[in-house]
């Protein structure tokens, strides 16, 4: 890959649900490493969009292209496994599984022995789930829920389970993270926390994150550019003091002026 | 040895089981216990089959699928085809079965397993149905009145398919492969997003349980003298249903468990036949209300035993629960 070609492209990419355009007309580029932000009001689409990279739907027109590579119409397993792997707005945990095993399952593309080895347990099984092991209980260092790894997901506190799925997230290992709301429901401490870390596995990965967030404080804190999304179409596009100041943003959030 | 050295509590419970299955042979073959106490432990023997292969689907994979009498019905009547129609070792008519159902399974899974809960449901009750159907009206296996099927199903044969089929489940579940049915279980949105391939590993879930509900098939099919499609209707689905739900779904051991408890009580009541299905719903009912999640909720009877070691979490304890 050269350093100009984006890492993704999108190309008025929408989708439109029978009659409704939910998503529409979408250009948008990531460039390896950047740290984007996409704000909206509700309804805006942002989720929708979300699904469209992910592949949980099919986008109706336009092109998505990862690394030059098309993802339309790919299953979002596929998907995941070229590199794009994402958090969800209301925590979706393996809940009756343990910390450990939640990081597990998002190791399993990695494995590779057979379900055969598995039934009849040959060496191959032992070493690749070993290694799996290790694996998972080195990365849940790196967010400090090594101590719990044995605890079931559910039982976590809210704050750790927000902190889970970036972990698992990230076990899929991921050229570009996408966060749905990673601050959703957590106090200013939780939230500072969570930019902290947001910096961190940045830095350590080498990642490529586009986040989804309501809390303009760590929108504006932490990205370097936003996009805006308002009616399924991207209305603004800058850097945060861009955005700020756009009077197109301003209307979409606050409503016209009185004249 | 390295293999041995992982997985020593595994090793050492088939060992104990292979030694219980000994012990009971004699116990038959010297006529030590009667006739009707070995049959009923056929009966078990068969049931624990059925439910350990259905927990997988239910209770592992969380696929509702309520036509399991329909995949014990395609093991029966392929097993008796092979042994009676072609003369074929019994040995022969196992595989057969197994291997039957779970074509069956794969043809029923594929297009069905895109459907969930209640629609999935409805699909393989359906399913169960149209077998029952089918044989019902196939000339060359009886048609109504059924096919006379010889008594080949030994302690031996029958032990050594209990045994397999627990280990085949429990090595499959604890496992990457396992992990991944689970977490389809618990949440499939997620699964897919974590690079996991539902569609797959619900479709290969569902065509074990198939397998060995095959299996289970063969072995009934040869303990009864003769096998008629009534004997595979959707009460015995439910049957096995009420096996996994009982026992607390996504534990084997629970499913197992209920499934001795259930054979036995349901094999006493047959004395009073007026009063057999008003205690085995009130058992039920019971149950439900004052303890849903099942006799063993997820965790298994293992765990119970070491507790202290998995609470330290050693690397190579083979024997640690995915599910618990």
């Amino acid at each position: 890959m050269t350093a100009n070609t984006p890492l993704l492209k999108v190309n008025n990419a929408g989708i439109r649900f029978g009659g409704l355009k939910a998503v529409s007309d979408v250009n948008l580029e990531l460039k390896q490493g950047e740290l984007v932000g996409l704000i909206g009001p509700n309804g805006a689409g942002k989720t929708t969009f979300f699904n469209l990279l992910t592949g949980v739907y099919v986008p109706t027109e336009g092109s998505i292209e990862l690394d030059g590579e098309k993802l339309n119409g790919q299953p979002p397993y596929k998907i995941t496994k070229k590199g794009i792997s994402r958090t969800f707005q209301n925590i979706r945990l393996f809940n009756e599984l343990s910390v450990l095993d939640n990081v597990k399952v998002a190791y399993h593309s990695l494995a590779k022995h057979s379900i055969m080895s598995s039934i009849f347990r040959l060496p191959k099984h032992f070493s690749e789930e070993k290694y799996m092991e290790e694996k998972a209980i080195e990365f849940l260092k790196i967010f400090s829920l090594d101590n719990v790894m044995h605890e079931t997901a559910k039982n976590l506190p809210y704050g750790q389970q927000r902190r889970l799925e970036i972990a698992r997230a990230l076990a899929a290992n991921p050229k570009l993270l996408l966060l749905d709301e990673p601050a959703a429901g957590m106090n200013p401490q939780e939230t500072e926390e969570l930019m902290n870390l947001i910096a961190l596995i940045r830095k350590k990965f080498d990642l490529t994150i586009l986040l989804i967030e309501h809390d303009m404080l760590l929108v504006m804190g932490v990205c370097e550019r936003i996009y805006v999304l308002d009616h399924g179409q991207l209305i603004a596009d800058g850097t945060p003091e861009q955005i700020r100041n756009n009077p197109k943003v301003i209307e979409a959030y606050l409503g016209e002026e009185v004249s | 040895m390295n293999i041995l050295k992982h997985a020593k509590g595994f090793w050492s419970s088939i060992v104990l089981a292979i030694v219980f299955g000994v012990v009971m042979q004699f116990l038959i073959t010297g006529e030590i216990i009667n006739f009707f106490y070995v049959n009923t432990l056929y009966f078990i023997g068969i049931n624990i089959i059925l439910a350990a292969s259905l927990h997988l689907i239910i209770g592992i994979t969380g696929q509702f699928s309520i036509g399991h009498a329909g995949f014990l019905a395609v093991g029966a009547y392929a097993s008796a085809i092979i042994t009676m129609k072609l003369e074929l070792p019994f040995a022969f008519g196992l595989l057969a079965g197994g291997v039957a159902a779970a074509i069956a399974g794969l043809i029923i899974g594929i297009p069905t397993l895109r459907l969930k809960g209640d629609y999935l449901a409805i699909a393989t009750l359906g399913f169960g149905e149209i077998v029952r159907i089918v044989f019902l009206n196939i000339e060359y296996v009886g048609g109504a009145s059924g096919m006379t099927v010889t008594q080949l199903t030994t302690w031996p044969w029958l032990f050594g398919s209990i045994l397999l089929t627990l280990i085949v489940i429990r090595n499959f579940t604890n496992s990457t492969h396992g992990r991944a049915c689970i977490s389809v279980r618990e949440n499939e949105i997620a699964a897919d997003a974590m690079g996991i391939n539902t569609t797959y590993y619900k479709v290969i879930a569902f065509a074990i349980g198939a397998f060995f509900a095959g299996v289970a098939g063969a072995l009934y099919a040869h303990n009864f003298f003769i096998i008629q499609p009534t004997n595979f209707g959707f009460l015995k689905s439910f049957d096995i249903l009420i096996f996994v739900v009982l026992g607390g779904l996504g534990s084997m051991s629970g499913a197992v468990l209920a499934a001795i408890l259930l054979t036995i009580v349901s094999t006493f009541l047959q004395s009073y036949p007026e009063l057999r299905m008003i205690i085995y719903s009130l058992v039920l009912i019971i149950m439900m209300l004052y303890r849903p999640q099942g006799i063993m909720g997820t965790r298994e009877l293992t765990s119970f035993f070491k507790i202290g070691k998995s609470a330290k979490g050693g690397v190579n304890d083979d024997s640690k629960h995915t599910v618990a």
